[in-house]
């Protein structure tokens, strides 16, 4: 899932400013399983904010309305009747796709109440960790199940660098070096002479560094 | 002008807290009529958004009352509870009230005079800090309630 988590308060109050009335949008998606832009995240934000103005003696109006995705047209026209004249802004508590799909589709002031972070899982119930950096061209398979890319700090295709020291990355002692943890994995699946293929240099044009991606699916195309 | 009286919102647990509510009365032990109970299935249970809500409504204080640490019904509801009332004393200094306004009680139903201690201790405490700064504007004494 993309894992996001709320900006401070300070910093949504900011940007609303100048607003009377403002639409407080959730996306049901996977900013709710990370605790971050959910019904709930929506209720308190929404509480916050209008204790804060009304404090600075600027009552605040706010709708709250939680889709349940933001990333999907379906969902984001619900909010038409939702956008009305009166809304000064629209504050979305989605990752930054959600936040582009309300601000492409309404002529109103939209702002992200959240820092979208990575693609990444929950390790325990409070706690998330990044697992793969969207390459465009996935390699897992050539590294025991373990992303070199977004887990390696220098995103080594062949490693270790000579940093890897008792398992740990030289950038950061709290990380596990991820070519150590490669190297464990195909040595518990039988696989080391697999690592002694080099892997040539990735096609980094198929990353974020190749401009706007897109995926068509012919098939799934309706008109 | 009428001295100020402030209005404190207590969640009590069912198991402990609300039951040591009557019990005190049982005892005919006097405590500050500022009090008001919401009685709760467990402290655990206590939402954010329903504490903020207080708070938005009117309430100078609110507290959450749980079972003694180690002796939840619901096992860890009311150490659920205190990292919540933790997070929220933040939440409210962001905003701009004071974190103390906030606080998370643990006693068991065979306190009531706790009870009674704890509810004189937060009557004090808010009275000390005055009004909501919320409230400001509002008549006193539990009469501006907004709906
Ligand atoms: S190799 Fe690329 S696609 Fe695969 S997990 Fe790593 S970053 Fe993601
Ligand atoms: S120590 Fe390991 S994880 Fe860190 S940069 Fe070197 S190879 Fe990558």
């Amino acid at each position: 899932m993309i894992v996001a988590e709320g900006k401070p308060l300070e910093e949504v109050y900011a940007l609303i400013a100048e607003a009377k009335k403002v639409l407080v949008v959730g996306c049901g998606g996977c900013v709710t399983v990370c605790l971050a832009g959910g019904e709930k995240e929506v209720g308190l934000l929404a509480a916050s904010l209008r204790m804060k103005r009304k404090l600075a003696d600027r009552p605040l109006e706010t709708v709250e309305v939680t889709l349940t995705r933001q990333c999907d047209p379906e969902y984001v026209e619900q909010l038409d009747r939702y956008v009305t004249e009166e809304i000064d802004a629209i504050v979305s508590l989605a990752c930054g796709v959600g936040v582009q799909f309300l601000a492409e589709r309404y002529p109103k002031w939209v702002v992200p109440a959240l820092n979208t972070k990575f693609a990444g899982g929950t390790l325990a119930p409070g706690r998330w960790e990044e697992r793969c950096g969207l390459c465009g061209e996935c390699i897992l398979h050539r590294t025991g199940g373990i992303c070199p890319i977004i887990r390696c700090a220098k995103s080594i295709l062949n490693g270790p660098c000579g940093g890897s020291q008792n398992g740990k990355c030289e950038v950061n002692k709290e990380i596990d070096c991820a070519w150590q943890l490669i190297y464990d994995r195909m040595r518990l699946l039988g696989r080391l002479d697999d690592l002694l293929t080099i892997e040539p240099a990735k096609d980094w044009s198929k990353a974020k560094d190749g401009g706007l991606r897109k995926v068509l699916r012919e098939e799934a195309i309706l008109a | 002008m009428t001295a100020f009286e402030p209005k404190i919102v207590a969640f009590c647990c069912y198991y402990c807290a609300y039951a040591a509510a009557d019990l005190a009365g049982s005892m005919r032990l006097a405590y500050p009529p500022n009090i008001r109970l919401v009685e709760m299935p467990c402290s655990g249970k206590a939402d954010a958004r329903v504490i903020l809500k207080a708070f938005e409504e009117g309430a100078d204080g609110v507290y959450v009352a749980g079972c003694l640490e180690g002796d939840c019904h619901f096992l860890k509801g009311n150490l659920r509870a205190k990292k919540r009332v933790a997070a929220l004393k933040k939440r409210l200094a962001e905003i701009g009230l004071e974190p103390e306004r906030l606080e998370m009680f643990n006693l068991s139903g065979s306190m009531g005079p706790r009870f009674a201690e704890i509810a004189r201790e937060m009557t004090e405490r808010i009275r000390a800090l005055g009004p909501s700064p919320l409230n400001r504007g509002r008549s006193p004494a539990g009469t501006a309630q907004e709906g």
